[in-house]
């Protein structure tokens, strides 16, 4: 139940009708229904005369009791024992899968379902392997491949022009998914042909679910906008934790930054070059001998100190917490997981131990309620010597990895209480990040927004933190992957997601890394990382060129972070993702539905990053019959729906602000974000060929859980019509202070005005503007209100 | 003293006050401050466009160069003039105005954001002098040694040079020696070995004719000794006594066996009896000493040399003993017992040894041995000196190679070593030969790379090292290192990192980068801002 919200609305469902092999039952919207057959046993959900979804229309529903062994059995190989390699599991109840079929007429297109190294529409598997779910630290993946990866969240979209819908499998075991379809294979002209003769069969999506263990619980989304299933899904598994500000500046990670001295020199570098960034990150070299919550007292002997070096510039660190916990009888930690008997047992009774960075490890049962309260307690500033409040924690290595498990993870047959690991794997690496989240928060006295970036997931995770890929290599092909596969988690709740820039494996060559940067920077979670065997990668050590070339791209992304903060915030609020596919803004345009090389990051800027080597130009769609789209760095206006061919440089990235959105931005960039708190703001107002923008702008102290629990926050309206931008008060009971002001107001696809006006307090000042006729962007100049106010701005 | 002290009190206020207003705008420098004329329209600095004074710093950024806004954070490509009065001026991105951090030591840049800076310009002036003065000490300290280095290299390269020059004068002579010698040598040999091999014939026949004698002697002991009846003859039975003849090995020498080894004959006579002797000779045991196993026929390759060794090939045994003397103990231990097992197998040899053993050479063959072997030395010697001469100018003309810096300053670390502890490991800088580290608690020694090149930057190659090449990493590179020189009166390592896996950076004083000290006034410059 980890990964449902405590709350979740329910209703009896009334009998519309009945007869010997069934009911009819109204799910109380409109004309739906839901058809209970009972020979054979299908589910069918209707709205009028249309099927939108059936269960078991296959027959493939199964179910494999819980059973005794007995030495009557005839034994068939597998059934109550199987042996992978040189591990055995034992299987003490024997087989007990489960599985269930899924049919979905006149849908083409499937989603989600991650981890996967794959493309955003899902493939049929037909004659392959099913996607699998299996939280797995897999070293080197395979790209375009259903292999499990590090984190499992068993979600599944249907889409088409009409309605989208959602699947909710929620099974922690071991899942696989088979997907088929009738109009697989054919082609455009084949369909076309279909079409013509009038012959076409409805097209249709198959799928079908097993899961090694557990108990069939579906939760089916109806939709029927993409927003809808969104909200739906929120309301099982919640939203996306609200992130504190700076975690969505940059993150300047290596596997390792190696001393005190290392890390200072670094911070100075970023200061010398002066390229903004946030987090500063240590990896596992940094704790005394793998113990984490340890410092090494060699290369990091004065903690604080170095922190405190950091807060001075208003920056942060994140120091990593694995699960694995060194079997050592001198290390505290250790102690108190043993003595509190919070292992994870063997199927024996004894503590499981398994391989792992620190050599001999135990797993602590993060499924005990007790053992995460404990957990979370060890963040308190006297238990975790050493750390301060600017430092923030990374789980990894969390699906459990298990060096010597069978496919580097644990035993199914341990034991987590009375539950086989078999039973609850897919879970584990979520309840990691919900006990070091809690214990972020716990530390402040709940009043600080914690931060955690976790490998491994779940239905649910997004609760807690951020997630990135894993470990990626140093590829073009990684590079590109690291779009469709944030997408994909980004529609089944988890928007905080990134990849490690660069690629973790393998250095990148210089015109990768760049690019790297440039597609990062339009990513929610922002973070170079590298392996231990590459060679250093701060962004100054390319030459001056390149230096300048990441400098901008990252200035870029902070320019834009009160766009991202709202995003988040309102992907916090509602569950729309903040980086989404074409298609959950434009759900009726087909183009939209297998494009993965290109996205949205709320609905308002349009990326298309160069993923290709050497490469001189991109095509990007525009979608949006009757729309228009302006380049963020010229303001050059295109039409929607169209194939824009756009030459590139190296210094070239694609982005383009939608028509008829506003979007605030702060343009002092700073070398943080906190350093830019008080910073005036920019509105950059794109107009719609009807002249008409709208936008919100969302301000709070950007660190603390102030805008929940005391509504201390800004939220306004801001909306352009009749040639009158006016800020409106979205929540007229919060109440929040800040020194940010409107410095500037861009209007993009505007006529010259005669006369500009303020009206604040009921009066009216001019103010000064500037008309470019070349790209027809109208600027005022310095309007100077607060950005709290009320007012309106006047084109006259 | 207290007039001085007021006079600063006095600046300090008044710089902390609002010192910008009489200065001119904030943020602009001295040299700029001409282009900021109160009431006057301000022209942007790149003369994109003209704007009225009062939107000079007014918070928002008018020029594309950002040159109206030195004093606010409105431009994103502005800069921030400090004063910093005392210290020295510099400049800094208008991003770092009043973002709470504390960077101009004269607090300028802070005015507005509620950070608490404090005036730290004269304490980090005093210390920049102080660092500056002690950078000139050391540098004209260094300097000086620098010259020294130079003159002791010039003048050791010069000794070299003559060094070699005379050394392959000498060597010519070596050369020639050494033919004479090879000539001397090989004349004294060849007589040497003829008589020696004279010496060994006529030692081998004479062993034949001792051998025959006993022979007879024992045939005669045998015929005495198996003529039971002593009637002079040896008969069938009485032959018939000795099983040990048996040939079928059936355990009973037969009659038709025994006659069979008599030719035939009944009975033989002691004169006959030695047609009858060498069938029966092998096996025959006498009577007096059943035990005595066959005597065993020395190999004639283990015949024991005289006491004079006239291997004329010492070397190669030379190198295996010392090869060997490398190994592990246990052969040691093996040898030790090798030399102590031969007494006991050799004791029953012992008695033979008077008549196996090779008589002395006579006097004549001695001394064309002794007269071959002096010759043997000197020639030895002579090739030995010519070889180590060989290796003595290998080693100068090697030395004489490399590039150590355009004035040879670097000459002296040549051939040096210099250590540095860590917490775990002692780095040891080999200059122009290798870089390792070992660890500080036992563990073998790694390389972190040989000698490669100089590697400094164009204008000046000699401020970086190149080692290469060292051991290879697990699934990574080959180790290398890069070795940093900077002035110092000391030659030291001072510090060594890891910034990347398996690239290694030392970090290295030495006299021999000092640079000639610029004649610069060390003076502070604050008071031309004020």
């Amino acid at each position: 139940e980890a990964g449902l919200n405590a709350v979740c609305p329910r209703w009896r469902l009334s009998v519309l009708s009945k007869d010997d092999n069934g009911v009819v039952l109204s799910l109380g919207v409109k004309n739906q229904r839901l058809i209970v057959s009972a020979r054979p046993f299908r589910l069918d959900i209707m709205q009028g005369p249309e099927v939108l979804l059936s269960l078991n229309s296959r027959g493939l529903l199964a179910f494999e009791h819980l059973r005794l062994h007995k030495d009557t059995d005839k034994e068939e190989v597998g059934l109550w024992e199987e042996t992978f390699k040189s591990h055995t599991d034992t299987k003490p109840n024997g087989p007990t899968s489960i599985s269930l079929d899924f049919s979905l007429p006149g849908v083409e297109h499937v989603y989600g379902i991650p981890e996967h190294a794959d493309d955003l529409k899902l493939k049929t598997t037909d004659g392959g392997d099913p996607y699998r779910l299996y939280n797995l630290d897999v070293f080197q993946y395979e790209l375009y491949n259903p292999m499990a990866l590090y984190g499992s969240i068993p979600v599944m979209l249907a889409h088409n022009t009409q309605r989208t819908m959602g699947i909710f499998w929620l099974n922690a075991a071991e899942t696989w998914v088979d997907i088929s379809s009738n109009t697989t294979g054919k082609t455009v002209f084949g369909k076309m042909l279909d079409f013509v003769q009038g012959s076409s069969e409805n097209p249709q999506t198959d799928v079908r679910w097993i899961s090694e263990s557990g108990i069939i619980d579906v939760f089916i989304m109806l939709g029927p906008k993409p927003s809808d299933v969104f909200s739906q899904y929120a309301s099982l598994t919640g939203t996306q934790s609200f992130p504190p500000l700076a975690s969505l500046g940059y993150h300047q990670c290596r596997w390792n930054y190696n001393d005190q001295e290392d890390v200072k020199s670094v911070d100075q570098g970023f200061d010398q070059h002066d390229i903004p960034y946030d987090f500063i990150w240590l990896d596992i070299e940094h704790a005394d001998g793998k113990r984490y919550f340890t410092w090494d007292p060699h290369k990091f002997p004065q903690p604080k100190e170095m922190l405190q070096g950091l807060m001075d510039k208003k920056r942060k660190m994140v120091a990593i917490v694995d699960p694995h916990i060194r079997v050592d009888s001198g290390y505290k930690i250790h102690n108190e997981i043993t003595s509190k008997d919070f292992y994870v047992k063997n199927k024996d009774g004894r503590n499981y131990e398994g391989w792992c960075w620190p050599g001999n490890s135990g797993y602590p049962d993060f499924t005990k309620p007790e053992m995460r309260a404990w957990w979370a307690s060890m963040f308190a500033y006297d238990q975790y010597e050493g750390s301060m409040e600017n430092l923030f924690t990374w789980n990894d290595m969390n699906e459990p990895s298990v060096f010597n498990g069978p496919e580097v993870t644990m035993h199914k047959d341990a034991l987590h209480g009375k539950w086989e690991h078999r039973d609850i794997h897919n879970i584990y690496g979520l309840y990691v990040q919900m006990a070091t989240a809690e214990g972020q928060t716990r530390r402040s006295g709940g009043v600080e927004r914690p931060f955690v970036l976790t490998r491994a997931f779940f239905a649910g995770s997004q609760r807690y933190g951020a997630v990135w890929t894993g470990d990626n290599a140093a590829e073009w092909d990684h590079l590109k992957i690291s779009i469709p596969m944030c997408l994909s988690l980004g529609l089944v709740g988890v928007s905080f997601c990134g990849a490690d820039v660069g690629g973790f494996f393998k250095n990148p060559s210089t015109e990768l890394l760049v690019r790297w940067y440039q597609t990062g920077a339009y990513q929610p979670f922002f973070r170079a990382h590298a392996h231990l065997d590459t060679t250093r990668r701060e962004p100054w050590l390319f030459g001056p060129e390149n230096t300048a070339l990441i400098r901008e791209v990252i200035r870029q992304r902070y320019a834009l972070l009160p766009y991202w903060y709202q995003l988040l915030y309102q992907a916090h609020k509602t569950g729309m993702p903040v980086m989404r596919p074409l298609w959950v803004d434009y759900p009726k345009d087909t183009a939209t539905f297998t494009i993965d090389d290109e996205f949205l990051i709320g609905r308002d800027l349009l990326v298309h990053p160069v993923t290709e080597e050497g490469s001189r130009g991109v095509t990007a769609y525009l979608p949006g019959a009757g729309e228009v789209w302006y380049d963020v760095h010229t303001f050059q206006k295109h039409n929607g729906a169209q194939n824009l061919y756009i030459p590139v440089t190296l210094s070239s990235i694609p982005v383009f602000q939608r028509g008829g959105s506003i979007i605030p931005r702060k343009d002092r960039v700073r070398r943080s974000s906190t350093c830019m708190e008080n910073d005036p703001y920019t509105l950059y107002v794109a107009l719609s060929p009807k002249k008409f923008a709208e936008g919100e702008l969302y301000i709070d102290d950007g660190h603390s859980f102030n805008y929940d629990t005391k509504k201390e926050f800004i939220h306004r309206s801001l909306t352009f019509a009749n040639n009158a931008l006016t800020s409106n008060n979205l929540c007229p009971n919060c109440n929040f202070l800040t020194s940010s002001w409107i410095e500037k107001v861009l209007i993009l696809g505007a006529s010259k005005p005669s006369k500009v006006l303020l009206k604040m307090d009921g009066k009216e000042t001019p103010v000064d503007f500037e008309f470019d006729t070349s790209m027809s962007v109208l600027t005022l100049r310095k309007p100077g209100m607060n950005a709290g106010a009320d007012w309106t701005l006047l084109l006259q | 003293m207290t007039c001085v002290h007021l006079l600063l009190t006095l600046v300090f206020a008044v710089s902390l006050g609002t010192p910008v207003e009489i200065q001119g705008p904030r943020g602009v420098p001295l040299t700029k401050k001409q282009f900021y004329v109160e009431n006057k329209p301000f022209t942007c600095l790149d003369g994109s466009r003209t704007i009225p004074f009062d939107r000079v710093n007014d918070d928002y950024c008018d020029c594309k160069d950002g040159s109206d806004e030195p004093g606010t954070a409105a431009c994103p490509n502005g800069s921030f003039h400090c004063t910093n009065a005392g210290y020295r001026t510099m400049f800094i991105p208008s991003s770092r105005i009043n973002d709470g951090i504390c960077d101009c030591c004269d607090t300028t840049d802070e005015y507005n954001s509620g950070a608490k800076c404090e005036n730290t310009c004269k304490e980090l002036g005093r210390k920049e002098r102080e660092v500056l003065q002690k950078m000139t000490e050391i540098t004209k300290e260094g300097f000086l040694l620098k010259q020294h280095l130079i003159e002791e290299a010039k003048k050791g390269h010069q000794e070299k040079q003559i060094k070699v020059t005379d050394m392959q004068e000498n060597k010519k002579q070596l050369d020639e020696k050494v033919e004479v010698l090879r000539t001397v040598k090989e004349t004294a040999e060849q007589p040497e070995k003829e008589a020696k091999e004279r010496h060994l014939k006529a030692w081998e026949e004479q062993k034949a004719a001792i051998r025959l004698e006993k022979d007879k002697a024992k045939m005669a002991e045998a015929f005495l000794e198996l003529d039971d009846n002593a009637d002079g003859f040896v008969s069938v039975s009485e032959l018939q006594s000795h099983a040990e003849l048996d040939a079928d090995a059936d355990g009973t020498l037969t009659e038709t066996e025994a006659q069979g080894l008599m030719g035939g004959a009944e009975q033989v006579d002691m004169s006959t009896f030695e047609s009858v002797w060498p069938n029966i000779k092998d096996k025959y045991h006498s009577e007096s000493q059943p035990e005595e196993p066959a005597p065993v026929e020395t190999p004639p390759d283990e015949v024991k040399e005289p006491v004079v060794d006239n291997d004329s090939e010492p070397y190669p045994e030379d190198d295996i003993s010392e090869e060997e003397d490398e190994d592990d103990e246990d052969e040691d231990d093996y040898h030790e017992d090798d030399d102590k097992a031969p007494p006991t197998i050799k004791t029953p040899e012992k008695s033979h040894e008077d008549e196996d053993a090779m008589p002395p050479y006579d006097a004549d063959t001695q001394a064309l041995i002794d007269a071959a072997q002096k010759a043997r030395d000197d020639f030895e010697e002579a090739e030995k000196a010519l070889r180590e001469m060989d290796d003595q100018i290998r080693n100068i003309e090697k030395e004489l190679s490399f590039d150590f810096g355009p004035d040879a300053e670097f000459t002296y670390l040549y051939s040096q070593c210099y250590e540095l502890t860590t917490g775990e490991y002692i780095y040891r800088l080999c200059p122009f030969n290798r870089v390792s580290q070992k660890p500080k608690y036992g563990g073998s020694e790694t390389n972190l790379g040989t000698w490669g090149s100089w590697s400094g930057p164009e204008n000046n190659k000699y401020l970086l090292m190149k080692y290469e090449h060292g051991t290879g990493c697990w699934q990574g590179p080959n180790r290398s290192t890069t070795v940093k020189l900077t002035c110092g009166k000391e030659t030291v390592v001072t510090s060594t990192s890891e910034p990347s896996r398996c690239e290694y950076l030392m970090e290295f004083t030495t006299p021999a980068v000092c640079q000639e000290p610029a004649n610069t006034d060390l003076s502070p410059h604050d008071h031309v801002e004020l």
